[in-house]
């Protein structure tokens, strides 16, 4: 009998619990399938054109955390986040790797020129097919890998918030 | 007659709504097109979400067709081309999720529920109605009722 009094109660906890974990999902993150998988291969060219700027081979580094970030110069977000990553550069034992997303080699340039540098190396993406292969969505998206695997994917900007979270994966990495 | 002209000739530029989507690069072959159109109907346009790659002019989206065309151009099979997608999107891709453990639920849980309703129909169909049988009358009661009928019937 107790029971039964208290089954609405039971039912609506329940349904409170559904909807508290349902609604606070993120239906804009959609996770890449290629976590804990091999990073796809490829060879994109520099953003002077005139060599190879960014291969696959780089990322078989064993010495090192590889981080590879998707950016655009026409892409506010990018810059939003560009202090993160000029941190992400200079820890030690990382690497950060850029791919210029569908952007015109000169505006990278000119963007990199004026916010700095942060990445050890840069490939061109012209047509956006390469960051398809990584199932990229949109700009910025940053990858994490340990010797050519996959190990995590951020989607959207790095803010400070989230630094944390992404240092803690790469000490766990590094261990 | 004349004022009808202008609205005819404006519903006839209006049809061009539909053809949002419609790519200058599409297959020749008109098989091969609509194979194409098939598949593309089913990938969602991971952008915009709840549209499929066909509905939506997002960038992502234009890419995705391409590549569509593209392997099927290259002899590719319907299949093939899906688990490309799925490969580097998952199953979120796909607008009409493929049935495995973790979608079981969704797949599921309308005719579990459908069910559970089901019983309580049933149960609610099949009870006897509680026909109570009243408690017999008092002396007094007796009395006052012989009193009653008797009045009615004067």
């Amino acid at each position: 009998m107790l029971f039964k009094r208290f089954l609405p109660l039971f039912i609506f906890a329940g349904i409170f619990v559904a909807f508290a974990v349902g609604l606070t999902l993120n239906p804009r993150e959609i996770p890449s399938a290629l976590i804990n998988k091999a990073a796809p291969e490829f060879s994109l060219p520099s953003l002077e054109g005139d060599s190879i700027g960014l291969s696959s081979a780089d990322l078989q580094d064993p010495d090192h955390i590889i981080v590879v970030n998707f950016f655009a110069s026409w892409c506010g977000p990018c810059r939003i986040e560009h202090p993160a990553l000029e941190a992400l550069g200079q820890t030690d034992g990382v690497k950060l790797f850029g791919i210029a997303y569908k952007d015109r080699p000169a505006h990278s340039l000119s963007f990199l020129k004026s916010l700095g540098n942060p990445y050890a190396k840069i490939g061109t993406d012209l047509k956006g097919r390469n960051a398809i292969d990584w199932g990229v969505t949109g700009t910025p998206e940053t990858f994490i890998l340990k010797d050519g695997i996959i190990r995590y994917q951020h989607i959207g900007p790095i803010h400070a918030v989230q630094m944390d979270k992404i240092q803690t994966v790469i000490k766990e990495l590094q261990q | 007659m004349r004022f009808l002209l202008l609205p005819i000739i404006y519903l006839a530029l209006s049809l061009n709504v539909a053809a949002i989507g419609v790519d200058k690069n599409r297959l020749s072959d008109p098989a091969q097109e609509s194979r194409a159109q098939q598949i593309m109907k089913q990938l969602r346009c991971l952008v915009c979400q709840n549209q499929s790659i066909v509905e939506s002019d997002a960038g992502l989206a234009v890419d995705l067709r391409a590549i569509v065309r593209e392997q099927i151009k290259a002899g590719q099979t319907d299949k093939q081309i899906i688990t490309f997608m799925t490969s580097r999107y998952g199953d979120w891709v796909l607008l009409k999720p493929p049935f495995k453990a973790a979608t079981a639920i969704l797949w599921l849980g309308p005719l579990f529920l459908l069910l559970i309703g089901g019983f309580f129909v049933f149960r609610y169909v099949r009870q006897k109605p509680s026909i109570s049988t009243p408690e017999p009358l008092s002396p007094d009661e007796e009395k006052r009722l012989k009193h009653i009928l008797r009045d009615s019937e004067k």
